[in-house]
């Protein structure tokens, strides 16, 4: 291995000591190279006033009767806040052996919202309104035995892109394109009748 | 013919001492010898690059009165189609090349694999001509959002949604690519500077390599014999002719054919029922209404129908990845003697014919809604599609393979 090169006039080259300066000039540029992405790709992240436009939606829910559906945004993101009657709510156990996840143990929600009614009050249902396949809003079939959706139909939704279904607490069914149940976004109660969207820190005096 | 010796007078004698403009017309065009046996399927590169041309230009002048912005791009569309003088053609020479571009490269990439062209020396070009190929698809899907109708938006949302199957980084990614928490304006704006300036840079960048790497390699032809085994006394090859004259005259009775048929398609059927401009993006984004149904631009639909077929999200967009990145693979899949689909066997030919049927099958059920017979159809057709990949290594060694003759077939 030859150490020692010459120019074109005769001179010596040094080949081990440009080797060196090479390699270190290359690896402090490609270092420099990454920390110079870094503003490039923060850029793309929500600006401050994205985030400020995602602060909490505080929404009154005292005219909201069972059995109707109002929607909501929040974060660009549908909200559809459901009246449940109760009937419904006791009957949800026995879609259990239909669906994917019964339990939601893999899908998003608060802890408070990680039970059989998926929600802090059973008259209330909050979800986000989009599907968990791929983004299309799931939309109210909220009568059992509908017509389209046949006689053993519970009552729930179904997503009008690929024909994915939930219950009326936003879980799915089997033989769903949708990977987990509709998401549940973070809420509390400020009082009986105004709901928070997008915090749940709320001392939540209305919950059950 | 060499004549670089004699220096010319003149002004283009004194250019060309400075930049070599007719050494490269020589180079490229006069010396650059072409099999003299192409046939029809041998008109599609060029016509690509007529296509390329031809939305740069149209592009270029629909940038001038499009309005980026959530609030302002969908009047703007409006207004281009109807008071900007001849707006309207702008918009549907764009609209009706963006279609016309998938159904020359889909042509191309179909003459390629009829004629073994990804074969060595080839496996570069056929390289950067997938990577073409994807940048195409990201330039598609990026044009498409900008008019911002309620198909534009839900095609986004369904689109960048995909990147949330990817575990961990998935939800985070999802939030980074939109810059809001949905689809909102900064994502329309990003996209509208992705789509005019950084892809078209791109693409420009990979059509030149997909052409110097054409240079050095040579083309294919049908009979995928390599013309340069055969040379005569000059060292030219003995099927080979100057690309200039002989093939720039016929690429340009090519455009001809082919302006009318898109000048047909432009004049008279703009939205060609549904395919190329679809009904529910006249109507501008609505966040809180899907359309229904849903479906890709049509030049996406075979890959949208195996994401469909899939009842699991994670799953579907994995298949949905390998059948389109299964190309890639194809001159280290083929371990067949021969390149061209007429002197393989009938072993090949079979798979290859299924593979056609079941690429043009999912493409018509990836239109259709996603459910009953449609869906059971689409994965039906999954297994030729990807029996033709992943088999190929075991088939194409045992295909009866017919004898390659020493020279071209011509018939003058």
């Amino acid at each position: 291995m030859s150490d020692i090169g010459a120019t074109a006039d005769g001179q010596e080259i040094d080949e081990s000591r440009r080797k060196f300066l090479t390699v270190a000039t290359s690896a402090v540029g490609a270092v420099g190279a990454v920390l110079v992405a870094v503003p490039f790709v923060e850029s793309w992240e929500p600006s401050e006033r994205a985030r400020a436009l995602g602060a909490p939606v505080v929404l009154d829910i005292s005219k909201l009767e069972t059995g109707q559906m109002i929607t909501a945004t929040w974060r660009k993101q549908v909200i559809y806040i459901v009246g449940r009657a109760q009937s419904l709510v006791d009957k949800l156990a026995k879609n259990d052996g239909t669906l994917k996840d019964p339990k939601s143990d893999h899908s998003i929600q608060p802890k408070y919202a990680q039970n059989e009614m998926r929600s802090r009050r059973a008259d209330v249902l909050v979800l986000i309104g989009i599907c968990t396949h791929l983004g299309c809003l799931p939309k109210q079939f909220f009568d059992p035995g509908d017509a389209v959706l046949g006689a053993s139909w519970p009552g729930g939704f179904r997503c009008p892109c690929h024909g994915s279904r939930f219950d009326l607490a936003g879980r799915v069914f089997d033989g769903s394109p949708a990977p987990t149940n509709l998401s549940i976004p973070p809420y509390s109660f400020k009082d009986q009748h105004t709901l928070v969207i997008g915090l749940d820190a709320i001392a939540a005096k209305g919950a059950a | 013919m060499s004549n670089e010796a004699i220096p010319k007078p003149g002004l283009w004698g004194w250019i060309n001492r400075r930049l070599p403009v007719d050494a490269f017309v020589r180079s490229q065009l006069l010396d650059y010898y072409a099999p003299k046996n192409f046939n029809f399927w041998y008109f599609f590169g060029s016509l690509a690059l007529l296509l390329l041309v031809m939305q740069l230009l149209t592009g270029i002048f629909l940038t001038m009165f499009y309005k980026v912005g959530e609030a302002t791009a969908f009047d703007s569309v409006e207004y281009i189609m109807r008071e900007v003088d001849y707006g309207w053609l702008l918009r549907y020479l764009h609209s009706t090349g963006a279609s016309a571009f998938f159904l020359v490269i889909y042509l191309h990439m179909f003459r390629g694999m009829m004629y073994g062209s990804y074969k060595a020396p080839r496996e570069l070009l056929w390289l950067f001509g997938m990577i073409i190929y994807l940048a195409l698809m990201a330039e598609a899907f990026l044009g498409y959002v900008l008019p911002w109708g309620n198909m534009s938006f839900w095609a986004a949302t369904v689109i960048i949604n995909l990147f949330g199957a990817i575990p961990v980084i998935g939800p985070g990614l999802v939030e980074w690519i939109r810059g809001d928490y949905g689809i909102a304006d900064a994502t329309l704006n990003r996209f509208f500077s992705l789509h005019v300036v950084a892809v078209p840079l791109i693409l420009l960048l990979l059509v030149a390599l997909h052409l110097v790497a054409l240079r050095e390699v040579g083309s294919n032809n049908p009979d995928g014999i390599e013309i340069k085994a055969k040379k005569n006394a000059q060292g030219l090859p003995l099927d080979g002719i100057p690309f200039h004259p002989y093939y720039t005259v016929k690429d340009i009775f090519g455009v001809g054919v082919f302006l009318t048929l898109f000048a047909i398609v432009v004049f008279f059927v703009p939205t060609f029922s549904d395919l190329f401009l679809e009904k529910a993006n006249f109507e501008p984004a609505n966040p809180l209404s899907t359309p229904d149904p849903i479906s890709p631009a049509w030049y996406f639909t075979p890959y949208y129908a195996i994401l469909r077929s899939v009842p699991d999200k994670g799953i579907g967009a994995v298949l949905m990845l390998i059948a389109v990145s299964a190309f890639f693979f194809l001159p280290w899949l083929d371990r067949s003697p021969v390149k061209s689909i007429r002197y393989r066997g009938w072993i090949f030919r079979t798979f290859f014919a299924l593979f056609t049927l079941s690429f043009l099958g999912l493409m018509y059920l990836g239109l259709q809604p996603a459910q009953g017979i449609y869906v059971t159809l689409s994965r039906v057709c999954c297994v030729p599609y990807f029996a033709f990949f992943v088999l190929m290594p075991f088939y194409t060694r045992i295909d009866p393979v017919k004898p390659v003759p020493e020279r071209v077939t011509f018939h003058a």
